[in-house]
């Protein structure tokens, strides 16, 4: 039984329709990464999910989200509102502004398991404080009575990381945890990440453009482009033999040891605009591959050894 | 905080010298002699020569300006030409006045402005919204002092609520407050709308829906609370408009206070009433701003720190 | 972007349009005031002193049974005229200030910037009373009042257009081909700032009219008998019981005037895409 599934939802903003029948589903305590270029639709995705569309005047127009008992479309607002941040949580894109520059971090923790367990203002501390040393954060205690002005964009995105486990959820979204962040830096977070979410169970969907990340840390991996779903399957079967010619492009984009200079390949052109979507298959402008049916005919997501692939060419040489 | 104090404060300093240089050369640009300025009218030519040699108006404008400054610290603002009396008297008898006007004001802008800001930002959009919008637009440009005539003609005349004018009883002061208030509100409503409005679309903010936290909490605990930096910003920046208001309303309502004081005394050409009225109301600016700095510092932990 | 098209958009607005045609009216009683007007300004006649408004007199007469709708026509000339003279005065100066100092840079600048910021902290009123102390009441110091009141505001909004223009590529390109200071402010910088300086000081003609009344109804102002709005009101305090009227139209003809050009200049300010250019300051 499926933590989360997600089935063929739409999501329009005004008269745009952004996301097109998304669909995949997560287990308990297993890590999906989500990849795409940016512009498509991860990040709304990630909205849809968390049911903070309205925020940005945008809604799911069609398909539902199953997520344990629930059905999240047609939950009303103040039970949803129970379920994010207790049942559902989210690590954001920038730790930079993610956390209110006028509080202590440590009250930010705090006010997540005082409103969502009942806890008190001592205990919720204390749970902070414990959950900021899970996370390695030196000197925790000091560190709870700091503003984020006077923390590295590493510990924000620390705190940002705690803020979400500290009321035991069972699935936390982290919308690219660490683009905003140093290199160096970032395989730490995302190493402290899938940890913690593999120590606690905790289901992980993971946002990422980075296809060396989902190699790293994930179980499955959920392959978007252009606000629909391009392939879907267990990341050592996706990397051994990717079905789609974007899934392609995108691990030739990762750098490799013995790699000859000049060696590694970009992928030609954008990602098109939601104004501007080509016909067909949305990848057919940039694909090498492309035959005149992807240019006229929508490719269905379809079944290709264990994962699924959305290509008229996969499904020809299937 | 202590450090932050002290380095406002050395900023000030200038700021009042060359405040008090302008009010000083007030006189001394008025065509004709400035004796004739200063002096009382049907003096004998010995006042004269005493008030020339009192004020050093034989010496360099530069000493001039030291004596009239070393005067000025002690409390010395000279002496009025048509009450005759020492100018800091009658601003010692009409500063109260004042003082509780423009602070009641203020106050008044300032909750009343940050209610309605706040109501019109979280239902924005709704009718509430546009009525808040349109008052705002009629508060900043509807003059003040017609206003307070309207307040007189409809409360005072009209339903006889409140007295015309003077400031015998507090009941005196309801449409005055009302009057300037109207215009700080309108001020205050804006900024905190405006910000309010602005900070919602902070990543913070979509956190705290992210959290849980129910929409009212995060409007009225957190993001009003960021609304309240801008809010306290244009109150310091503006309180002399405030005061401004208040000199102009004090008029209207023909209440004792600085700005009743200085239009009259302006009118009379009364030199060194008009100086230190202005010198008081300089220093209300200055110090308003200052109040303004602090309250910011208080509030913005990322401000206290860059300053110490 | 294409001036033609901007005016057109702007009228295409109901708030474009509507502030449009008051203003026109406005301008045009103004400019016509003694042909239109239905009476001399300073015709006296004490049989008919204080007045109700009737079909003799539309807005009903003074103390001094001078017509009212008479006097206010004529106070539109003074109030605009005051109003625009002042502010053309001042965005000028302001203009001329602010480029120089934002292009020249160096102690120029830091002088003028700490003028310009002591004086943005003192409300215009303050500013405008210390001008007419040294200048004695009068129209022409009344000019000069509120020229010199809102003098920071333009130099401020100047220095920040042209400090901010002076860094893009085109202008860096120009000056490092060797073009003179000159032909680069005026050719280029000036040009590129003006919209939103002459768009600010259409709204500070709003602020200006307020300030001439304020200064006209302390007595400071226009002199007797010339009719200002201000000055109206000002006689008319000691009528309020038994001639309110006297108070009332002239205070609805300045609110009227004022909210027609903060419309026209908000509309304008959209219909330009200037109003991100305006709040940077």
């Amino acid at each position: 039984m499926a933590l989360l599934s997600v089935s063929d939802i739409s999501v329009s903003i005004g008269r745009l329709t952004p996301l097109d029948r998304i669909a995949f589903s997560i287990d308990p305590g297993e890590i999906v990464g989500v990849v795409g270029e940016s512009g498509s639709g991860k990040s709304l995705t990630a909205m849809a999910v968390m049911g903070l569309l309205p925020l940005i005047g945008g809604k799911i127009s069609g398909g539902s989200v199953h997520f344990a008992e629930f059905e999240l479309t047609t939950l009303t607002e103040a039970r949803y509102r129970a379920l994010r941040g207790r049942r559902v949580a989210l690590i954001s894109q920038n730790p930079m502004t993610s956390l209110d520059p006028v509080r202590r971090v440590g009250e930010q923790i705090d006010q997540v398991s005082m409103m969502h367990l009942g806890l008190g203002k001592v205990e919720a501390r204390a749970r902070s404080v414990e959950m900021m040393q899970q996370l390695r954060i030196p000197e925790a205690k000091i560190v709870h009575g700091n503003y984020p002005h006077q923390l590295s964009g590493g510990m924000k995105q620390r705190i940002v990381i705690a803020m979400a486990l500290v009321a035991n959820p069972e699935l936390i979204i982290a919308d690219e945890p660490t683009t905003a962040l140093d290199v160096t830096i970032q395989a730490q977070i995302i190493q402290i990440m899938t940890e913690m979410a593999r120590a606690r169970n905790v289901a992980l969907m993971l946002i990422t453009h980075d296809m060396g990340v989902v190699a790293q840390a994930c179980d499955r991996v959920v392959v978007l482009y252009a606000g629909r779903v391009a392939e879907m399957n267990t990341v050592d079967a996706i990397f051994a033999d990717p079905k789609h010619p974007y899934t392609k492009s995108l691990i030739g984009c990762i750098p490799v040891e013995g790699l000859p200079p000049g060696g590694l390949k970009g992928i030609a052109g954008n990602v098109p605009g939601v104004l501007n979507y080509p016909k067909g298959c949305r990848f057919h402008p940039r694909c090498t591959r492309a035959i005149a049916r992807c240019g006229d005919e929508v490719p269905l997501l379809r079944a290709s050894g264990a994962g699924t692939v959305a290509c008229h060419l996969a499904e020809v040489s299937a | 905080m202590f450090g932050f104090l002290i380095k406002r404060l050395l900023l000030l300093v200038p700021v009042f010298l060359a405040v008090s240089l302008i009010i000083f050369m007030i006189v001394r640009f008025v065509p004709g002699d400035p004796i004739d300025n200063l002096v009382q009218i049907g003096s004998t030519e010995e006042q004269k020569a005493e008030l020339i040699a009192s004020y050093g108006l034989d010496k360099p404008l530069p000493v001039q300006y030291g004596i009239w400054f070393a005067k000025m610290m002690q409390g010395d603002l000279g002496e009025a030409m048509i009450l005759r009396r020492p100018v800091a008297d009658l601003i010692a008898q009409n500063l109260p006045h004042s003082l509780i006007l423009g602070s009641l004001a203020l106050l008044f802008s300032t909750i009343v402005g940050v209610a309605t800001g706040a109501l019109a930002a979280i239902w924005r959009d709704s009718w509430l919204d546009r009525a808040v919008m349109t008052i705002i637009l009629l508060g900043s440009t509807v003059p003040s002092f017609w206003l307070g005539l309207l307040m007189i003609l409809l409360f005072a005349v009209q339903l006889g609520w409140f007295p015309v004018s003077g400031a015998r009883s507090w009941s005196a002061l309801v449409l005055p407050v009302l009057t300037i208030g109207i215009g700080g509100v309108a001020l205050v409503a804006r900024v905190t709308r405006a910000a309010m409005i602005e900070i919602s679309r902070k990543d913070f903010v979509m956190m705290l829906h992210a959290k849980g936290v129910p929409p009212t909490e995060i409007q009225l605990k957190h993001v009003l609370r960021h609304a309240l930096l801008p809010v306290v910003t244009i109150l310091s920046l503006r309180i002399g408009w405030i005061l401004g208001g208040a000199v102009t309303i004090e008029y209207v309502f023909a209440r004792p206070g600085l700005g009743s004081l200085l239009i009259t005394s302006l009118n009379q050409r009364d030199y060194p009433v008009v100086q230190g009225c202005l010198l008081m109301l300089a220093i209300a600016v200055i110090l308003g701003t200052l109040i303004g700095d602090i309250l910011q510092a208080l509030m913005d932990p990322r401000l206290r720190e860059g300053l110490n | 972007m294409d001036k033609d098209s901007a005016l057109m958009r702007l009228l295409r607005t109901p708030r474009g349009a509507i502030s449009a045609v008051v203003l026109g009216v406005i301008v045009i009683a103004a400019v016509l005031a003694p042909v239109i007007a239905p009476y001399g300004y300073a015709i006296q006649n004490l049989r008919l002193a204080n007045m109700e408004p009737s079909a003799a007199h539309w807005l009903g007469t003074d103390e001094f049974g001078r017509d009212l709708l008479s006097r206010i026509i004529h106070g539109a000339r003074t109030s605009l005229a005051v109003g625009v003279t002042s502010i053309t005065i001042s965005m000028v100066c302001g203009m001329a200030l602010g480029a120089a100092a934002g292009y020249f840079g160096g102690a120029f600048d830091r002088a003028v910037t700490v003028v310009v910021d002591l004086s943005w902290s003192f409300p215009e009123i303050l500013l405008a009373l210390i001008l007419i102390a040294i200048l004695g009441p009068g129209l022409a110091s009344t000019m000069i009042a509120i020229s010199v009141a809102y003098l920071a505001q333009f130099t401020r909004l100047t220095r920040a257009q042209v400090m901010a223009l002076k860094s893009e590529t085109y202008i860096e390109a120009t000056i490092a081909m060797g073009a003179g200071s000159g032909h680069v402010l005026f050719r280029h910088l000036l040009p590129n700032a003006i919209t939103p300086v002459i768009v600010a000081g259409m709204l500070a003609t709003g602020d200006a009219i307020i300030l001439e009344a304020t200064l006209g109804f302390f007595g400071l102002g226009a002199q007797p008998p010339t009719p200002s709005w201000g000055a109206m009101m000002s006689s008319g305090t000691a009528q309020i019981f038994i001639a309110p009227w006297i108070i009332i139209f002239p205070g609805l003809a300045i609110a009227i005037t004022v909210i027609a050009i903060n419309l026209f200049g908000d509309a304008l300010i959209d219909a330009l895409d200037i109003r991100k250019r305006l709040r940077e300051n």
